[in-house]
């Protein structure tokens, strides 16, 4: 059986990887996906977790997350399209309406 | 032997019945048909007649000394106690009736000519609009003048005096479309606005001197309980026969003779009656002729105890009768509206009455109202008819020859003429007789009182040369009327002639009360009265009315029935032997004749000294309510107002928004280094939630081994 520790290099090394898309990407949608490799990390962590303690509860929980990413990311979508017909862009620095 | 019966425990009803039909007449009268409106009223009317008779048929039973009845329906004003003779009395006013021979007269013939000339009125007014309306009027004036002459006590004696005041003016004001109808409305009403306060301040002055309004206590189960006028004055001079011409007495009386002067029209406030014609006539008849302006010979005869008391009181009274009789008599010789020479004719006889009851003779002027209730109204009544068959037309210069065209009017009007001529043996002979022949003995030796006996007789002269003018004018000589209306002249209908030839009746008949005076006995009427009208304290000498042999009385007749002769005698030589004579004697004298004419410019005369007078002070207050209370006063409050408003906007806004700025301001500069935060951008957010795991993150590593430690 593999280490937990590839495990956890791999989900910290997407984690990293979306974290960064999040913060440095300006096209909403790239920030989108950027999330759902966030949650794909977390995902990896649980199943690995699950695995390594041999308790099925943290797998379930992925399902569910897979789950809840999916309907996330449909909500997200439907949001930039109402904005997209609104403001005509997408891009995060041109959305700026919510501040004082 | 104490007077009873249905008919006078049912006295109530006798007011009661025109009220009834009044308020149904004014409430749904508008929905009713004119048959049914005629039922009704003149129905009520008839019914008061009948209770009326009835009651004064069963008060005749009793003996002489008890004919009075009196009923108390309720206590209606108590206000407790007031100070009168000797300390508190309990002053109660109520609604109360009294029958006794001076109201009996009085309420026959209130009912008896008032039924008349409502059935005469079914007639004249049937083609005028506001037929409800002029009979619920009518019926009103009934129940106020019925109350004002069954009336137990003053207060309510006024009730019905303001009563048929208000009907006098509502009726006058009839047809209201008429400026001039309405402006004579209200000149009577106001006019008679000023004889009612003395009246009132009268009422005040007998409350407090002798503690009650009551007039009389007669015929009361308590008589201690329920005090009247009467008996308290009986005291009060048992006690101190020095009161004889006290000032309280004098001053009791000349303010109830103020109100009698607004009422009965005498000097000086006899102006509304002649412009109180613009009524119709059968209100002429009834209210300005026949009963409300006797309302002040009423009320002085029934104070009569008072005013042979206060014997100053009395010689104005006459005074002021014979002046306004002379007075009257003069104008209505060149009035040539046929309603006004006999509006003034009426003023001049209701001077005769004052004349009478100012001498002392007390019954005299009730007699001459009773007679002239009967031709005044009858004239009246046959003037309407005259108009009625001119269809409207009123000046008499425009009448003529209508003698054989109308006949059924014609002759009653020619029996009234010769019964206010004082013509024997017609009503208006024997009651003039009467007055002038007391009148003529008032003097006794003072000669001072002679005048009040010629200006009298030469009246009586002047009346029958003004009636006979009017009489020749309207019935005699060449037709003058406009030969569009010749074509239409037409008798009146059964229901206005019927009455004419009632009344032309009692004008005959009327006087004959008097007939025994021919053989040197007593006016039977006088005699009736007598209980009514007797004095509380002996004769003296001054005032005594001298009982005159039957040879001066014949004496005093034919003068009488002398100027009353020569009076018509010159009517006929002026208006019909000769009719252009009178233009010559008016072109002779145009400076009389335009005095006359103009009625010695008595209504200009108080036009300036009163009228404008008052609308100077009017216009003057006006001024002052413009300048002063709304300049000084309302502006002035405006402006301190907007001062202070703008006083109060500065504060508001500069320190009350002032201190709530300020707070923002600060809000405002503190939120400066948290806003620099909020950048909307939410890649800048995510950065710093990060930044913030990193730390936390960072934190919990670095712990790590102390929180697995504690974990174990």
């Amino acid at each position: 059986m593999m280490p937990i520790g590839y495990y956890l290099f791999l989900s910290m090394a997407l984690f990293l990887i979306g974290a960064i898309g999040v913060i440095t990407r300006r096209n909403v949608i790239v920030v989108l996906m950027s999330i759902e490799l966030i949650l794909n990390a977390v995902n990896i962590n649980l199943v690995a977790f699950s695995r390594m303690f041999g308790d099925v509860a943290g797998q379930v929980f992925a399902l569910f997350i897979i789950a809840d990413a999916a309907a996330e990311a449909a909500v997200g979508l439907g949001i930039i399209i109402a904005f997209f017909r609104n403001r005509e862009t997408v891009m995060e620095d041109e959305m700026d309406l919510l501040k004082w | 032997m104490n007077p009873s019966g249905y008919f006078l425990e049912h006295l109530w009803l006798i007011p009661l019945f025109p009220l009834v039909t009044a308020a149904l007449m004014l409430l749904i009268g508008r929905t009713l048909p004119r048959s049914a409106v005629s039922f009704f009223c003149v129905g009520s009317v008839f019914l008061s007649f009948v209770h009326a008779a009835g009651a004064v048929y069963q008060l005749m039973a009793a003996s002489p000394e008890n004919r009075v009845y009196q009923q108390i329906l309720f206590e209606w004003i108590t206000p407790g106690a007031m100070p009168g003779p000797g300390g508190l009395v309990n002053f109660v006013a109520d609604w109360g009736y009294l029958l006794d021979p001076l109201s009996c007269v009085m309420v026959l013939v209130v009912t008896g000519v008032g039924f008349l000339i409502h059935v005469y009125s079914i007639g004249y007014m049937g083609h005028e609009g506001g037929y409800y309306r002029f009979f619920g009027y009518m019926n009103l004036f009934m129940f106020s003048m019925l109350t004002l002459v069954l009336a137990n006590n003053l207060l309510l004696l006024f009730v019905g005096w303001e009563g048929v005041g208000l009907c006098s003016y509502l009726l006058i004001g009839f047809y209201f479309l008429k400026k001039s109808a309405s402006d004579a409305g209200k000149k009577a009403f106001i006019v008679n606005r000023v004889g009612d306060t003395g009246f009132l301040l009268g009422i005040f002055l007998i409350a407090t001197t002798f503690g009650t309004v009551r007039f009389t206590s007669q015929a009361l189960s308590d008589p201690v309980a329920f005090p009247g006028i009467l008996e308290t004055l009986r005291t009060m001079v048992a006690q101190n026969p020095l009161l004889y011409g006290a000032p309280i007495f004098t001053g009791i009386a000349l303010l109830l003779f103020v109100g009698a002067t607004g009422k009965s029209a005498q000097l000086p406030l006899y102006v509304w009656l002649p412009d109180a014609m613009e009524g119709p006539t059968p209100v002429s008849a009834l209210i300005h002729a026949a009963t409300m302006v006797t309302a002040g010979v009423y009320m002085v005869a029934r104070m009569s105890a008072i005013y042979q008391l206060a014997p100053f009181a009395m010689d104005v009274v006459a005074v002021v009768g014979a002046t306004t009789a002379i007075f009257a008599a003069s104008m209505a010789v060149v009035q040539n509206d046929i309603k006004k020479v006999l509006a003034y004719s009426t003023i001049s006889q209701l001077g005769y009455m004052f004349l009478a009851l100012g001498v002392g003779a007390f019954s005299a002027g009730i007699f001459h109202l009773m007679t002239h209730a009967f031709f005044k109204a009858l004239l009246f009544l046959g003037a309407g008819s005259v108009i009625h068959a001119l269809s409207g037309e009123q000046d008499i210069r425009k009448m003529g020859g209508l003698w054989n065209t109308i006949p059924a009017t014609a002759v009653p009007f020619l029996i009234a003429t010769l019964a206010i001529a004082g013509v024997p043996p017609l009503a208006g002979f024997f009651s003039k007789d009467e007055i002038l022949g007391h009148a003529f003995n008032r003097h006794n030796g003072a000669d001072r009182y002679l005048f009040l006996w010629t200006i009298g007789l030469i009246t009586a002269g002047i009346t029958a040369f003004y009636m006979f003018r009017l009489f020749f004018q309207t019935f005699r000589g060449r037709s003058r009327v406009a030969t569009e209306l010749e074509e239409h002249i037409h008798e009146s209908p059964k229901s206005m002639t019927v009455p004419l030839a009632i009344l032309a009746f009692l004008s005959i008949c009327a006087g004959w009360f008097a007939l025994p005076v021919l053989w040197g006995e007593e006016n039977t009427f006088g005699t009736f009265l007598e209980p009514v009208l007797r004095r509380v304290q002996q004769e003296t000498a001054a005032v005594e009315l001298g009982h005159h042999t039957l040879f001066k009385e014949y004496l005093l007749m034919m003068a009488s029935v002398g100027i009353a002769a020569l009076g018509i005698w010159l009517a006929y030589r002026v208006y019909l032997q000769f009719p252009k004579l009178h233009s010559k004697i008016a072109e002779a004298w145009p400076r009389l004749h335009n005095v006359l004419l103009h009625k010695y410019y008595v209504d200009e005369i108080y036009d300036a000294l009163f009228v404008n007078r008052v609308k100077d002070l009017s216009t003057a207050l006006g001024v002052v309510d413009a300048k002063l209370i709304d300049g000084v006063g309302v502006d002035g409050a405006g402006w301190l107002a907007r001062v202070a408003s703008q006083i109060s906007m500065w504060w508001d806004k500069w320190v009350i928004d002032g201190l709530v700025n300020v707070t923002g301001k600060i809000t405002r500069g503190l939120s400066v280094p948290v806003r620099m935060f909020q950048t909307g951008v939410f890649s800048s957010y995510a950065m710093l939630i990060l930044l913030g795991l990193a730390i936390l993150l960072s934190y919990y590593g670095y712990h790590m081994h102390t929180i697995v430690r504690n974990l174990r």
